[in-house]
């Protein structure tokens, strides 16, 4: 497959600008580039989600149009997205034939007999009766690729498919990926994560603004010369870890239970202690009480049972649990959370910057009115200082990038002078450059004696950042280890089942 | 090159923001548009000239100086309701129940008229006229948000249902208190003494409903940009997460606002009983109760549009039914031609948000020729 001299603006972004791109047969290529810098556009307009402006594709040495996602499916070309599309009351077959418009009446043990070869052929492990409802996450990824090769796609597209994924799903997922790519399909992976680059691809493409800067056979290149090609000058790859400076005890957390709204145990009789100028790492497959944890310390959950107390410099300690955030901040303590769904929980997307600078402060004084001088002035810090790319303060975040909403929701956060900061997957689809913007503002917190809890699901991250790590397994400390002394592995096993070896 | 034949006629993408002369010319070319379609639709459809067909239409809305004043208060009552529907829309509150918390407020106010009329002066009688019909307004819309707020309750349905009830309220009570008895219906209330009939500023029966509205206009424009409640408000309507996160509480927040939205639907049915019509009927309202939401939708749910929006369709609504008088045809046809313009009106908002681009790339158009 060749595309050539494609291009696709947006208004007057131009997303994707000439670009050339060959893929192979036999072959995983990974798609490498910053955020907003076309990757997505550029697989949308092959999987017939948008339509180029100029350029032209080629498959298998032909001329073609792909107008539509049908098109791209009768050419062989499937897209597994990030967001999956599946009805969730439906089996995993009924998602898989859906929208299939084949004359006849509808088999259904033929085509879970057709199903089940297919996962036998690369390795897949689906139940074909198993409804979405009940699966866990990469298990509905799995139904998205045995969808689009039920459909005899032989060029297969995943959007950043280790997103959500643990480190032993991920190892699963990439062996049936070498299994398709030893059948002879093409597979085009794009990620972030170097690590998954070099294990898993035989060639890299990188974007850069939207213009296709190079590729490689991924054997004759490493992580550094990688990165400097998608930024455009080289950076170091490692983040900073100062030696906490005298830490003492900011949050005590202990015995807490919490059940979601229909009655699903969350969080199971959790302890742990964070201390001022330190970063509590949690680390935990995606849905173990992650999100739970930091909205119970926020005021945001109700709890079962268990206390969260604040303890400030002096030794008095305060309960949080069933206080609201409003009657958090009475009492005194300035907390900061930067919750995992940005546009949906801490920022509103329709409103510019200066409204959202405002969420926390606009009860500030007495009037009826808002003043918005201060938000204002706050906004134009912020872009300041933490370079955001924004055409100007009155324009609503929703039209930012995800990497510079991101920055807008931690430049509030922290322009607070918080004692407490807590975030959830704050480099979540961030690019490089922006990340490492991310690692050092907290850096910066945790120097100036924050009690920072930072919620990651990079484990290399993780690993580098954080002073501990304290590893959730389906709502229960499976253990709380050392940053500085542990491993991926090890971090990784306990993730996945309770481990007994605990030191805190 | 691509062959011309595979690739799509045209695609639509958003636009990023359109200067706002450049918007007011979108909308300009769909009037003339609408109007060109209409004057083929009078052609086909009667013998007479569009022209004239026009000409009586502006007659109908501007004619008379009687008509104009007319034309006012209309605009000004479907304004008014548009700005009380339009605090619960921003907060994603599908107030629906206009219709019938206009009913209440009216109520409210003529049933001061009718049994305090004689007990107390005239001044205090409107005094506690406008004190009922806003709690009456008001309660009628906080019933569904009390209901909303604890159990999270179908607004819409449940405040459609709430004009159900109202009308039937006032249906009885109408039977109650119909003169002379058995004639169905109120009659001018206190025709003779006038008692709490609103005061008429010098000459003109409608200056006062106008400028009140004015007045509700300026403030509810205050209230929604420059508030701490009109900020907390579309922050809830935004995102109800969000507003959880920075600590509104989200229950009083839709407790106060549709206090608000009812209580401004109660000056609405003041205005009509005491100050115009000095009766009570269940048509009162005369489904403005649904237009308003119209109006509040087609200007963006800003007060300063909907002066613009609820003239428009009031224009068209008083032009439309002098044309089925002057050239005795029925009331359809005027309906026909309001249909094609708003049609219009409406379709040019799309072009406004979107652009569409045909096969040759590079090259826009910005209007639905």
């Amino acid at each position: 497959m060749q595309l050539r001299n494609i291009s696709k603006s947006f208004g007057t972004v131009l997303a994707n600008d000439h670009v050339w791109l060959d893929i192979y047969r036999g072959e995983i290529l990974a798609l490498l580039g910053e955020n907003g810098s076309g990757k997505t556009t550029l697989m949308n307009m092959l999987s017939g989600i948008y339509f180029p402006d100029e350029g032209q594709i080629f498959v298998d040495g032909k001329e073609v149009v792909i107008r539509s996602p049908k098109d791209a499916l009768s050419l062989g070309i499937g897209m597994i997205h990030q967001h999956f599309k599946l009805v969730d009351v439906f089996t995993a077959v009924e998602n898989i034939v859906l929208g299939l418009n084949e004359p006849g009446r509808l088999d259904m043990a033929a085509v879970s007999k057709k199903v089940c070869d297919i996962c036998d052929a690369y390795g897949f492990e689906v139940d074909p009766a198993q409804k979405i409802y009940n699966m866990s996450v990469s298990q509905k990824q799995t139904v998205e690729i045995v969808k689009v090769l039920y459909r005899g796609a032989d060029i297969l597209i995943l959007d950043e498919p280790t997103a959500v994924l643990t480190p032993q799903e991920t190892d699963k997922l990439f062996a049936v990926l070498r299994n398709m790519r030893d059948a002879g399909k093409a597979i085009v992976i794009i990620t972030h994560k170097m690590h998954e680059v070099e294990d898993l691809s035989d060639r890299v493409a990188v974007l850069r603004h939207g213009q296709f800067v190079g590729d490689m056979i991924t054997a004759q290149t490493n992580a550094a010369e990688m990165t400097s090609m998608m930024i455009g000058h080289s950076v170091t790859l490692n983040i900073e870890r100062t030696e906490p400076i005298d830490p003492k005890p900011r949050v005590e957390v202990r015995d807490l239970t919490v059940c979601s709204v229909d009655g699903v145990l969350k969080l199971d009789g959790v302890s742990f202690t964070a201390n001022a100028g330190e970063i509590l790492g949690v680390a935990g497959i995606s849905g173990c009480g992650q999100k739970e944890l930091l909205e119970a310390i926020a005021g945001l959950q109700t709890v079962e049972h268990g206390s969260i107390c604040y303890v400030e410099d002096g030794g008095t300690r305060d309960e949080l649990v069933g206080r609201d955030p409003l009657s958090i901040a009475a009492k005194g303590v300035s907390l900061s959370f930067v919750p995992e769904d940005r546009l949906g929980m801490g920022l509103v997307g329709s409103m510019d910057l200066t409204d959202n600078m405002m969420l926390r402060s606009y009860r500030r004084g007495r009037s009826p009115f808002v003043d918005r001088r201060t938000p204002r002035r706050l906004a134009e810090a912020v872009v300041s200082e933490l370079s955001v790319n924004t055409p100007g303060v009155n324009t609503p975040v929703r039209r930012l990038s995800g990497g510079n909403v991101q920055k807008v929701l931690v430049g509030r956060e922290i322009s607070s002078d918080p004692t407490v900061l807590l975030t959830a997957y704050a480099v979540r689809g961030l690019d490089i450059n922006a990340s490492y913007t991310i690692y050092e503002l907290l850096n910066r917190q945790k120097e100036r004696g924050v009690a920072v809890i930072y919620v990651g699901e990079d484990l290399d991250v993780l690993l580098e950042l954080c002073d501990r790590i304290l590893v959730l397994c389906g709502g229960k400390v499976s253990g709380i280890v050392d940053g500085r002394k542990t491993d991926k592995r090890q971090v990784g096993m306990m993730m996945t089942r309770l481990a007994g070896d605990t030191d805190a | 090159m691509l062959k011309q034949g595979n690739i799509p006629l045209f695609h639509i993408s958003r636009r990023k923001a359109l200067p706002w002369q450049l918007a007011w010319l979108i909308r300009g070319v769909a009037i003339v548009l609408a109007l060109l379609v209409c004057a083929i639709i009078t052609t086909q459809m009667t013998d007479y000239n569009p022209l004239q067909v026009y000409a009586t239409m502006w007659n109908g809305a501007f004619g008379t100086t009687r008509k104009i004043w007319i034309l006012g208060q209309d605009i000004a009552i479907l304004l008014c309701i548009s700005l009380a529907v339009t605090p619960a829309f921003k907060m994603r509150f599908w107030n629906i129940g206009a219709e019938g918390q206009v009913l209440a407020g009216g109520l409210a106010c003529a049933a001061c008229m009718i049994c305090l009329g004689d007990t107390l002066p005239n001044a205090l009688l409107i005094v506690c006229m406008a004190a009922a019909s806003i709690a009456a307004g008001a309660l009628w819309a906080l019933i569904p948000a009390i209901f909303k707020a604890k159990w999270n309750t179908n607004e819409t349905l449940f405040t459609l249902m709430m004009n159900y009830v109202a009308t039937q309220l006032v249906a009885f009570f109408v039977i109650v208190w119909e003169v002379p008895k058995g004639a169905g219906k109120v009659g001018i209330i206190n025709q003779a003494t006038e008692a709490g009939w609103l005061p008429q500023i010098g000459s003109y029966k409608y200056l006062l409903n106008i400028l009140i509205v004015a007045l509700l206009t300026i403030g509810m424009y205050v209230y929604l940009n420059y508030t701490k409640q009109g900020y907390e408000l579309s922050v809830v309507g935004e995102s109800e997460h969000t507003a959880r996160y920075v600590g509104i509480k989200v229950s009083r927040v839709i407790l106060r606002t549709l206090l608000l939205s009812g209580a401004v639907c109660g000056v609405a049915g003041l205005l009509l009983v005491g100050g115009t019509d000095h009766t009570i009927t269940t048509t009162i309202a005369d489904g403005r109760g649904f237009t308003a939401v119209m109006v509040s939708w087609l200007a963006k749910f800003n007060p300063i549009g909907m002066i613009f929006a609820s003239f428009l369709l009031v224009f068209l609504d008083r032009g439309a039914s002098e044309i089925s008088t002057n050239f005795g045809l029925n009331q359809s046809f005027g309906d026909i031609l309001t249909g094609v313009i708003l049609f219009f009106i409406i379709g040019s908002e799309f072009f406004i948000t979107y652009q569409v681009q045909f096969r040759r790339s590079g090259k826009k158009e910005d209007d639905n020729v």
